[in-house]
């Protein structure tokens, strides 16, 4: 049997960053794959390299026996691929039929009115899905799982041999996580070659006949679910080797004093629930981690910590509600964040960057602030007057971190920094975590998924789970307690 | 379609529009003929802008090749009035696909702005050749749509009402369900096999069509053709003003917008230069407080919920 999808040696470079290496795999018909790789592994590229999104450098994707690299997405498209967007745009103004209707349409410019075949078909997929009960109702006023029904109806209308499920999961409670697993069991059940791409193994493990696992751009694991989740690298990658833990001399009220305290947040986008009953303290002089996978609403967190979300809840900063303050009343309040995407100014030099962040500084202040920061980071240093955009990612968080310590913030918020980072460039960036943490008395709270580097420097750890706070510890309890639950 | 609410808006409005010249009189109704051409130049806009989601900052361009083709083909070769509109309009089309070819490569800010550009070439070529073209002063024409101010206004409103049922079923038809989802996301639209480039020329293409027959017809009826009324970028920023005025994604909106503005302008004309200012301080409030226009909240409201 020959397979229905085939990916041969994609290979994906976006300037220098080599987002996908060589990766091969294959699925039959009746199959589904798994692919999964933490945020950062290049597992969305690969799907946007089968759909045409972006064009792979090297290597062949093919469809049914037709190599389609390189082609138009709507041609490959038409080839019998379809993609289940993570979020749906839909059109305002048309009804669920109508956006139904517009999947089952031909390209073609002449097409002034539909047969009344199309309506029925459209009306048999709505059953499927289970929206017939809505089919006449506008998009918005449809809650979140029937708005990604209505992706998984568009997939079905256009009767694709391979079909893309990009995190089939992701905003669904466990009643909806079970109609959709079903629903995409039904794909394989007709036939269908199905990619399913996610964080975990765990989320999609019921589902899948094989995982693919990759990390920094490679294939780490292929095999059964139990398998991968078995798998040495694999783990590693989740979870970190050995942990290695770090206790730092114990000091006089730290942690005491609280610092931050979040209670009964509550975040929603749109529709879809974000952040559920979230609550966290941080104290005077505290390293706290807060870990989970992308998409358990670590950004979401700190984004509404640092005031640029709407929220439900209170946040308080040295005992006072910090709702209805700024972002930059925030920031200058104290609370610093160093987000995910760094946001360095990528046209300016490193130099530049830093002055920035150092702007309210007397420039005796700025002089000193930069040669302390230049120690914690000696790289930035002998690059003072490169542009930003010409570092590598390592340098890049670096620098990001280094501006924002320029803001001398009481509480730096650390969203992510070992994002798509080497491991070498891990070791150096924990060092300097570990400096900042012996040396400073400042408080941190970091976002990670990545365990290994968040656990050695905590003093205390949240782990946060499909928009939940599920655990609570310290370091030292986190590989017996909740370290299964992670894989 | 028939039982739709705009339909039933439409029907009764037009109906009133053509009893209109038995009882007023001619001024108003020279007015009237010039916001019907207005309102088919933010109609064809509105087709690019709510439905392919592209924003055209140089309708103008459109507007003034078809306009000037056909100007030049009756003031130096005479020809008849219907083969320089054919000609003018089809200028239009194949000027607006060669600057949209490359321009929708771009995406983002840099199509508006490629059109916008092309506005101000446009602009400077017919000043710079004035000899052939008029330059500043305009281009006189020897023929004329019509004499009668009653004639004139039947030609505009029913160029207007045919322009934009056109316009309007395109839109509500399974082509403008496409073009609308490839306005809304291409990405989407095209891994459901849909060629977003394809169609998004193939709107600009009609706009360009509408726009340069309605250019072409209004210099007819003012007997010539000038920068200022079918070039300037002034002209260009009313249509569009019009259209979001009126209601974006709403076609028929465009033309409710255009009229108002027109009249609005007409009725404000006795503040003297603070009649503009007035203008488009409304225009602003709309935009900023009702984003969906006049339109837009009418027809929001007839969808099923």
């Amino acid at each position: 049997m020959t397979a229905l999808l085939e990916v041969k040696g994609v290979t994906k470079r976006f300037g220098g960053l080599v987002a996908n290496k060589d990766i091969s795999f294959s699925i039959n018909a009746g199959e589904i794959l798994g692919l999964i790789g933490p945020n950062g592994s290049g597992k969305s590229t690969v799907m946007k390299c089968i759909m045409g999104i972006e064009k792979p450098n090297a290597g062949q994707v093919l469809i049914d026996g037709v190599n389609v690299a390189g082609w138009p997405t709507h041609r490959i498209a038409r080839q019998g691929v379809g993609l289940v967007f993570q979020h749906s745009h839909p059109l305002q103004r048309q009804t669920i039929l109508e956006h139904i209707k517009l999947a089952l349409l031909p390209d073609n410019l002449f097409m002034l009115a539909t047969d009344h075949g199309v309506t029925r078909r459209a009306e048999e997929i709505a059953a499927r899905v289970g929206l017939s009960k809505v089919m006449h109702r506008l998009p918005r006023t449809l809650p979140f799982a029937d708005l990604r029904r209505l992706e998984l109806a568009k997939a079905i209308a256009r009767n694709p041999k391979v079909v893309l499920v990009d995190e089939p999961f992701a905003g669904l409670t466990a009643a909806e996580v079970a109609d959709f697993s079903q629903l995409i069991a039904s794909f394989r059940a007709d036939g269908h070659a199905v990619l399913l791409v996610d964080h975990n193994v765990k989320g999609v493990a019921a589902l899948v006949d094989r995982v693919f696992a990759m990390y920094l751009g490679e294939r780490v694991a292929e095999g059964s679910a139990e398998e991968v989740m078995r798998n040495e690298t694999v783990r590693r990658v989740y979870l970190g080797g050995e942990l290695k833990l770090a206790a730092r001399p114990e000091r006089d009220g730290k942690g005491r004093t609280p610092l931050l305290s979040v209670n009964n947040l509550g975040v929603l986008y749109a529709k879809a629930t974000a952040l559920d009953d979230v609550s966290i303290h941080v104290g005077e002089g505290e390293f706290v981690s807060v870990v989970g996978l992308n998409g358990a609403g670590k950004t979401t967190l700190f984004n509404a910590i640092s005031g640029l979300l709407p929220y439900s809840g209170a946040i308080a900063w040295r005992g006072e509600s910090l709702s209805g303050r700024t972002p930059g009343s925030i920031a200058r309040g104290g609370i610093v964040q160093c987000p995910e995407t760094r946001e360095l100014f990528g046209d300016m030099s490193v130099r530049e960057n830093l002055d920035l962040g150092g702007q309210h500084l007397p420039p005796a202040g700025t002089a000193r602030q930069l040669e302390w920061l230049f120690g914690l980071f000696p790289i930035l240093k002998s690059r003072q007057n490169q542009a930003a955009r010409t570092l590598s990612g390592g340098e890049q968080q670096m620098l990001a971190i280094a501006r924002a310590l320029m803001m001398q913030p009481k509480l730096l918020i650390l969203d992510e920094p070992t994002l798509g980072l080497a491991p070498v460039i891990l070791e150096q960036l924990s060092k300097a975590m570990e400096t900042l943490r012996q040396t400073t008395d400042i408080t941190v709270l970091l976002g990670e998924q990545n365990v290994t580097f968040a656990l050695p420097h905590a003093d205390r750890v949240y782990v946060l789970e499909h928009s939940r706070i599920v655990w609570e510890g310290g370091p030292g309890r986190f590989a017996a307690e909740a370290g299964a639950g992670y894989l | 379609m028939f039982r739709s609410r705009t339909f039933l808006l439409a029907a009764p409005a037009l109906v009133i529009l053509a009893l209109l010249p038995l009882g007023v009189d001619g001024y108003i109704l020279g007015l009237l003929t010039l916001a019907y051409y207005y309102a088919v130049f933010a109609m064809s806009w509105d087709l690019l802008f709510g439905f392919a989601g592209e924003v055209n900052f140089g309708p103008s361009f459109l507007i003034g090749v078809g306009a000037y083709t056909a100007a030049l083909l009756n003031h130096y070769w005479h020809w008849p009035i219907p083969a320089c509109l054919i000609v003018g309009s089809l200028a239009a089309v194949i000027a607006g696909v060669v600057l949209a070819v490359p321009a929708l490569r771009l995406t983002g800010p840099y199509f508006g702005l490629v059109t916008l550009v092309a506005v101000l070439l446009l602009q400077n070529v017919i000043v710079l050749f004035a000899g052939v073209t008029g330059g500043e002063i305009g281009l006189d024409l020897p023929d004329v749509l019509a004499i009668d101010d009653n004639t004139n206004y039947y030609y505009a409103l029913s160029f207007m009402t045919v322009s934009g049922a056109i316009l309007y079923g395109l839109s509500c038809s399974p082509v403008g369900l496409i073009l609308q989802a490839s306005g809304q996301d291409a990405v989407e639209a095209s891994a459901l096999g849909f060629n977003v480039a394809k169609h998004k020329l193939a709107a600009f293409c009609i706009s360009a069509f509408f726009s340069g027959l309605a250019g072409a017809m209004l210099i007819f009826y003012l007997g010539t053709a000038s920068v200022g009324t079918v070039v300037d970028i002034a002209v260009g920023v009313n249509v569009i003003i019009a259209a979001v005025l009126g209601g974006r994604r709403t076609i028929i909106g465009a033309a409710v917008g255009s009229i108002f503005l027109i009249g609005a302008g007409e009725i404000l004309r006795p503040l003297g230069q603070l009649s503009t200012f007035v203008v488009s301080a409304v225009a602003l409030l709309v935009i900023l407080f009702f984003p969906g226009g006049f339109l837009g909240r009418v027809l929001q409201a007839g969808g099923r919920e």
